[in-house]
């Protein structure tokens, strides 16, 4: 009986339920017949109206784009700027055979190779709709002859436009980058940001250095201007107005003519140098050579420069001071000896007895010094000034991996130093975890020998070297280094100075900091492994050598220079304060495959620092600077 | 069997062909009209196909789930739902001045979303319960855990969103036979309180609602969308400029043109055959999703395919609504063919559903 009923409920229920989607069903088709009225009338009866309104006159809005903030170096020399040409632009999907047009169009205007090649480049990398320029930079003469031709040319237009220009561009390359035509990779960035919109009509965006990290504050915001169109998309006149903002300018900590000079120094060399000031973390000088010319980018570049610069052996993109990493060999040894010190494992009068190589217990290895038959007896001092391995072969035995990691980490070396240059490399302190992590292997005691002096798995840029050095020049203060000294705002004429960021400050006994950095002046004295580049300076400086291993050695195997290719050769390094008492000058210099720390990196540092100290101008002939070979007091 | 036979079966084994069909048709139309809206980004349109792909996928899982544990599923997933609306109310992340999404560690998610299924499903769970005694407290119990979620997104703001769960609700409510009477109360009462709402909408939404009536009258600002896209509709014509030639969408007068906006590139490239052609394919997924309504066999499944088909056709007809000029803009994507990931996998998660409502062995009333 209750089953009857249940199942009756059922089928009226189900009834119920098949009329209501009847009626949905009702519902849904109205609606569409709805939409399908609404296309008939704007599409059938409506066409011609919106027709007239689509192709004949209308309004748009037309952007107006904001000028590039300038980048001058801290004694306001230009370093990038803006200048305005005309350029000949094309949509290259308004014509069916562009080859034709160009070819045309050549015998009007010149229209060189490269600019052909830039051109198909362009296209490959471009959206179908985007106005693309044909030949940049036109003289007036050729503004001109073009004009009177124009007739001959619908749909190629003269356009006044905006063009970047560094006129340091090799020098500065990998300081102030560079820009180049916005990609669809940077469009979705924008996109994301939600910042597209300020983007209409900008054609470039920051790709590298100060240019990429300082986008925001370089481009400005955009303009618009409201206009009346024919149906050709002419301009018949300007309704309104709002006029765009200018991006604000910058200027850096940079000093372009130390920069120069240090530059020039290298002479074809490949390598890095960089300068900080110990007081505020200012940089001063940021080389990466070999460089490259930035304008090249700046109108697209070619496909032969591009590959030139991408495939040369020299890798001219890659920015060595920011990305390079490199073992930071004995230049790692002011910082052990200042473990050493401050966890009281050793003392100024501990010495030790140097046969020349050093032995771990129960191991027949010889860890070899790179004096064969030893310094005698050493100490602290002497082992910092004569760059004693097996002094400190011994000291990271005792000291241990983890002692090492936890107090060199805290000099900034395998971190990022939070530069405001985007991009910036880690490099590598190497600790037990890392081992484990990387390589799924427990820490050898013999990892530790190498690790000592700046070999083994270390791994440095060339600007953590000179923060670091900057911490031991300013007695323990770390400033977090930057490149940006102060913004410009173009609109109020306001300047912002960005102060200076302390990141922290170490507590060091002030007599083992003194010890050692008596020792590191003594480095450049006679007896010292950089006293050839010292010698004759008219301010006191403290530097310490380094060579960092590009090829392992086998044990026993002897390093012969000369028969060793030279992209085997050892790296040369060199950090450096001045003057000793109240540094201005903390700097990093690293020569790839230059050999010796002391002849070959050394004197460059001396040279930047005439300069910044005494406003001494190098010699003419700087272009090559003699590596000599001097083992006895350049080695290491 | 073969492996491959073997393999084959256990790939389509829950796949309703016919409705497959009809997607794929849709997701080719959406591809070449975002390559066309882009002007020829193929990292967009890649990225779409990803997305697309990755939402079949999603698809295929639904579909395979077992109708039984779907039930049992409502209640986990509508309390989930529930429990991240209010924790994006107490701290998600605000973009774009709206509060919607939700940090979550590895990345960031919107609730909302989540509800468009959470929610229908719970009421079918709700009336299948009560199904042999649906008293008028269960149609107020109901209606209740439709309001709450979308009280919580409507005060985002979200009011797209929350159109379209009140819709999929309303949907659930009509379909389980919601007198007649009570129906009028509601729209009465709507009316009367459309004050209230309009009060508490964003002004922003407001200034939407008011162009509608006369977009000209802020054709610069909120106006500019819907007269563009008007132009663009009605300059297509019968047949339209061709794929890629539409001058409105290419000289960039055409506003959001990959993603709400993306019917009006369509349509001023197709003209009203296109139009026309694109509606059928609609329709015809429509109608299949009908189909299945009909031969559902428990309440639940009913109420649930009922629901999940109309609120298809809601996105629809609310997006094309918008966009030609009869609905004010608010922010509904054209479903399997705006750009974007989230309501492309909502949207096959609901097919999901159906397919596996059609596919999996019915359920037998006992």
């Amino acid at each position: 009986m209750n089953r009857t009923v249940e199942l009756r409920n059922h089928l009226r229920e189900l009834h119920h339920f098949q009329v209501r989607l009847a009626i949905s069903t009702g519902f849904v088709l109205f609606l569409f017949l709805l939409l399908f009225a609404r296309f008939f009338y704007l599409q059938v009866l409506e066409r011609e109206h919106y027709h007239t309104l689509a192709e004949d006159n209308r309004i748009s809005i037309s952007p107006v784009v904001p000028n590039r903030g300038l980048i001058l170096d801290r004694n306001g020399e230009v370093l990038a700027e803006n200048y305005s040409a005309y350029t000949l632009e094309i949509v290259p999907n308004k014509f069916s055979d562009l080859e034709a047009i160009i070819n045309k169009l050549a015998t009007v205007i010149p229209i060189e190779e490269i600019d052909r090649r830039r051109f198909k480049k362009l296209r490959e990398e471009s959206k179908r709709f985007e106005s693309l320029p044909i030949r940049t930079r036109l003289s007036d003469e050729e503004v001109a002859r073009f004009a009177a031709n124009s007739y001959r040319f619908p749909g190629i237009k003269l356009k006044a436009r905006l063009f970047r220009k560094y006129p340091k561009g090799k020098t500065f390359s990998h300081v102030v980058g560079y820009i180049n035509r916005i990609n669809d990779k940077d469009l979705e960035q924008l996109e994301a940001d939600k910042v597209s919109a300020n983007y209409r009509g900008t054609s470039h965006i920051g790709k590298t250095g100060i240019e990429q990290s300082y986008e925001k504050e370089l481009h400005g915001t955009v303009g618009f201007e409201e206009l009346e169109t024919d149906s050709a998309g002419r301009k018949i006149r300007v309704l309104s107005r709002t006029p765009p903002i200018s991006g604000n300018d910058l200027t850096l900590t940079i000093d372009a003519k130390l920069q120069q000079i240090a530059e020039k120094a290298f002479g074809d060399r490949r390598g890095a140098f960089v300068a900080i000031d110990p007081s505020n973390g200012d940089v001063l000088a940021f080389v990466s050579k070999p460089g490259f010319d930035s304008n090249l980018f700046v109108n697209g570049i070619d496909y032969k420069n591009w590959d030139l610069l991408n495939n040369s052996i020299d890798r001219p993109l890659n920015n060595r001071a920011l990305r390079g990493i490199y073992p930071p060999g004995s230049t790692f040894k002011p910082f052990m000896a200042l473990a050493g010190l401050e966890l009281n494992l050793r003392t100024p009068q501990y010495t030790i007895s140097d046969p020349g190589y050093f032995q771990l217990p129960g191991s027949s290895r010889h860890y070899r010094d790179w004096k064969a038959g030893g310094h005698g007896k050493v100490n602290i001092h002497k082992s910092l000034v004569v760059s004693c391995d097996t002094y400190y072969y011994g000291l990271a035995n005792e000291l241990g991996i983890d002692r090492i990691f936890n107090f060199i980490g805290k000099f900034g070396l395998g971190k990022k130093t939070g530069i405001d240059i985007k991009g910036e490399s880690a490099g590598l302190l190497p600790s037990r975890e890392w081992k484990m992590k990387r390589h799924k292997q427990k820490w050898w005691p013999g990892d530790t020998i190498s690790v000592g002096i700046g070999q083994g798995y270390n791994l440095t840029t060339p600007l953590q070297l000179a923060f670091a050095t900057m911490i031991i020049a300013n007695k323990g203060t770390a400033f977090r280094p930057r490149v940006v000294k102060r913004i410009q705002n173009s609109k109020t004429g306001e300047t912002y100075e960005r102060a200076p960021e302390l990141l922290y400050k170490l507590n060091l006994n002030p007599d083992n900091l003194e010890l050692v950095r008596n020792a590191l002046k003594d480095v450049t004295q006679p007896g010292g492994t950089a006293a050839r580049a010292g010698a004759g300076a008219a301010y006191s400086f403290a530097g310490k050598t380094g060579t960092s291993q590009v090829i392992a050695m086998k044990q026993g195997e002897k390093y012969d220079e000369s028969s060793v290719k030279e992209r085997h050769r050892d790296h040369a390094l060199f950090i450096a304060y001045a003057p000793t008492e109240n540094p201005s000058i903390a700097l990093s210099v690293l020569v790839e495959n230059g050999g010796h720390g002391g002849s070959a990196a050394a004197p460059i540092a001396r040279l930047a620092m005439d300069y910044f100290l005494l406003g001494k101008l190098p010699p003419v002939n700087t272009e090559k600077i003699s590596v000599v070979e001097d083992l006895e007091d350049s080695h290491d | 069997m073969t492996k491959f036979e073997r393999s084959w079966h256990f790939l389509t084994r829950y796949i309703d062909n016919f409705l497959l069909g009809g997607i794929l048709l849709i997701m080719l139309v959406g591809l070449a009209t975002l390559y066309s809206a882009t002007d020829g980004n193929l990292n967009r349109v890649t990225n779409q196909a990803i997305n697309m792909f990755a939402a079949l996928i999603i698809m295929w899982l639904v579909a395979n789930i077992p109708l039984q544990h779907m039930m049992r599923l409502a209640l986990p997933i509508y309390l989930v739902g529930l429990i991240l609306l209010i924790c994006v109310a107490l701290f998600g992340d605000i973009q774009g001045g709206a509060r919607r999404w939700l940090n979550i560690g590895i990345t960031r998610i919107q609730p909302s979303e989540l509800m468009k299924i959470g929610v229908p499903l719970m009421m079918a769970w709700y009336f299948d319960k009560h199904a042999t005694t649906l008293r008028l407290r269960d149609y107020l119990v109901a209606t209740m855990l439709l309001l709450l979620p979308a009280w919580l997104i409507l005060r985002q703001p979200d009011l797209g969103t929350t159109l379209l769960i009140i819709s999929s609700g309303f949907y659930v409510l009509f379909l389980a036979g919601l007198s007649w009477r009570i129906m009028a109360g509601l729209l009465i009462s709507g009316a009367v309180s459309l004050p209230l709402l309009w009060s508490m909408m964003h002004e922003y939404q407001q200034r939407r609602v008011l162009t509608l009536f006369d977009p000209t009258q802020d054709a610069l600002g909120a106006g500019y969308h819907t007269i563009q896209s008007k132009i663009a509709i009605g300059s297509g014509g019968i047949i339209g400029k061709g794929w890629q030639n539409g001058t409105q969408t290419h000289l960039d007068f055409l506003p959001e043109k990959s993603t709400d906006f993306i019917f009006a590139v369509f349509s001023e490239e197709f003209g009203l055959v296109g139009n026309s052609l694109l509606l059928l394919l609609y329709l015809l997924v429509i109608a299949r999703g009908m189909f299945i309504t009909v031969n559902a066999s428990t309440q639940f499944t009913r109420l649930i395919a009922g629901s999940i088909t109309l609120t298809f056709f809601t996105y629809i007809f609310v997006n094309i609504g918008m966009v030609t000029g009869i609905l004010p803009v608010v922010g509904v994507p054209l479903p399997l063919i705006s750009y974007g990931g989230t309501s492309m996998v909502t949207m096959l998660l609901g097919f999901g559903i159906l397919m596996s409502i059609q596919m999996h062995p019915k359920l037998v009333k006992t």
